[in-house]
């Protein structure tokens, strides 16, 4: 585990030199302006307001960057020709694979922790003082945190044997289709034809369901996130994670390099 | 350490290419070569005959289609082989918002070295490539020459028996050249195994014990530069100087000069009626020199029959 923790250091100081981490200011302009906004023109739902468009921004921001940046972990590496002295070490493939994840998701944990503490900061400017209820905040974060890595781990097993390009559309196509993934389980509809009713949910279970992972409007109204919906999530995100990593792993360790 | 260091058997790449991926190029056919322990194994070829092809294969960077190979008895597809190997790729690039300091200091972290032993190896081996003074440089501000120094440094850092080199000097400049040279002669004076690919015939020549020429895929020849060319005499060359117009003579219009000095290729059994002639004609004798068959002509001759064969296979194909 050596090799992996160290890829994945270096992953992490490869995103804060490439300026990534430069995303909170964007986020912190967006909620000064937004607690100012808010404080001024609603009454009575400045929480909630505060509440979902943070968790939103958190969401979307690691959404860019879990796409963006997890497609490019291993292409960039292999155009740019900088995987070809570390394979020569003795490292692992999958060990490059797993440290290159590892890195992405630690940098997305700084960067949505430090999103946190500006959301609660403009959540205190506009409610005093913070109450229990504004806890659960903790547990949509690491909700969200949870599918940005399920996201990370797709875009890195698409760009082990497509185009950059196509491995962004593959990672946007099936975070999109994942979220109605629910919804083609328990579609119900006269006119489609029982097989095909089958073949739907048969899909619907392979696709990663990322609307488990959305408890943002229990949260904004100031509503609890039941403790086995935890678990049960980070079961999921973790075997569905680990597939995904595997599969990664198998496809990279047989790649031929340019 | 007696024996091969490298073994290469029956080591074959085939490329899909095509729209459907259907068809096959061969970019290496059946190779099967061996490079003995404490030798400096040069690995010529023209752009394309399939040396980074054979380097990369050695280093699993891409997988043969058929045939295996080892390294220091380990086969390539174990990769505690790597702890004893060092590799250079072919016009290298690295992680450009790292310096030097910390690029081989990441790489030295996947060896079995303590932390120690690592910070002294790394500022050695800078001080050792010239990089001593730019250590603290973000490498996309490094020249291509300088990429090929921290290349270099990357490939000895942890003291391999076996180093792989691929293309060492190229983009160097005379001075970095003669580097990258020294730091060779030096590896083969500890007694490490260097393997390193060239279309510099003149350094290959210079360095190698022995040598293996690919083209088309296709290992044509391995033996010492000498044994390649072969020993024979092509003619003996003079060097003469000869003052004043003076008396016309048959060798003279043989001779091409450069103001008062001439230069005369003979047979080697007409050199004494030669130098006679020369010495009837007042002219003082400046050297006497065997002209011998160049690594560089045995090269050409290799790569012109092989275009001339690729030309009779299209024309047949028409």
């Amino acid at each position: 585990m050596k090799n992996v923790w160290v890829v994945a250091t270096n992953t992490f100081r490869e995103a804060v030199r490439d300026r990534v981490l430069y995303n909170l200011v964007f986020f912190a302009l967006l909620m000064m302006g937004a607690a100012i906004l808010v404080g001024q023109i609603s009454i009575g739902i400045e929480q909630s307001v505060i509440v979902s468009l943070g968790l939103t921004a958190i969401s979307v921001i690691g959404i860019f960057i879990a796409v963006f940046i997890g497609v490019g972990l291993v292409s960039k590496e292999m155009d740019k020709r900088t995987l070809y002295a570390l394979l020569a070490k003795p490292v692992e493939r999958w060990q490059f694979l797993l440290g290159k994840f590892a890195g992405l998701v630690v940098t997305l944990t700084v960067n949505t922790a430090a999103m946190t503490v500006g959301l609660y900061l403009a959540l205190s400017m506009v409610k005093h003082p913070l109450t229990r209820s504004d806890w659960y905040l903790v547990v949509a974060v690491y909700l969200i945190l949870l599918k940005l890595a399920l996201i990370v781990a797709l875009a890195m097993l698409f760009s082990c044997f497509t185009s950059p390009f196509l491995a962004i559309l593959f990672t946007v196509g099936l975070y999109i289709a994942g979220l109605f993934a629910q919804e083609l389980r328990t579609m119900r509809a006269v006119t489609i034809a029982p097989s095909t009713m089958r073949m739907f949910r048969g899909i619907s279970y392979l696709l990663p369901n990322f609307e488990n992972f959305n408890v943002m409007g229990a949260v904004a109204h100031g509503r609890g996130v039941p403790g086995m919906l935890v678990l049960q999530n980070t079961g999921y995100a973790v075997l569905y994670g680990a597939m995904v990593m595997a599969l990664a792993a198998m496809i990279f360790s047989r790649k031929n390099l340019k | 350490m007696p024996g091969a260091a490298i073994e290469i058997e029956k080591l074959s790449k085939e490329y899909p290419y095509g729209f459907l991926h259907l068809k096959k190029k061969r970019s290496l056919e059946d190779l099967s070569m061996q490079v003995q322990s404490d030798e400096v194994f040069g690995f010529l070829g023209p752009n394309g005959a399939g040396k980074s092809t054979t380097i990369k294969l050695l280093m699993r960077l891409i997988f043969p289609s058929s045939g295996t190979a080892r390294i220091l008895g380990k086969s390539i597809e174990d990769v505690s082989m790597h702890q004893d190997i060092g590799y250079l790729p072919e016009q290298p690039y690295f992680y450009d918002y790292l310096t030097a300091t910390e690029l081989l200091e990441y790489f030295a972290r996947f060896h079995k070295l303590s932390e120690t032993d690592r910070h002294e190896r790394v500022q050695k081996m800078l001080k050792k490539v010239g990089l001593e003074t730019a250590k603290k440089i973000q490498l996309r501000k490094y020249s291509k020459g300088m990429l090929q120094r921290v290349g270099l440094a990357q490939a000895i850092l942890h003291d391999p028996q076996v180093v792989v080199l691929d293309e060492p000097m190229s983009g160097l400049d005379p001075l970095g050249r003669r580097e990258v040279r020294d730091i060779i002669l030096e590896l083969k004076k500890e007694g490490r195994t260097v393997l390193f690919s060239t279309h510099i015939l003149s350094d290959a020549e210079m360095l190698c014990d022995r040598v293996g020429v690919i083209v088309g895929g296709k290992l044509r020849g391995v033996g010492t530069p000498g044994e390649m060319v072969g020993m024979e005499s092509q003619g003996m060359e003079v060097f003469f100087e000869l003052h004043g117009s003076g008396q016309a003579f048959p060798l003279l219009s043989r001779a091409t000069n450069t103001g008062e000095r001439y230069r005369v290729e003979v047979a080697e059994a007409e050199l004494y009626a030669a130098l006679d002639e020369l010495k009837s004609a007042g002219a003082r004798i400046l050297s006497v020199t065997q002209l011998k068959p160049t690594l560089e002509e045995f090269f050409m001759n290799l790569v012109d029959a092989d275009r001339a064969q690729a030309n009779a296979v299209d024309v047949s194909g028409k």
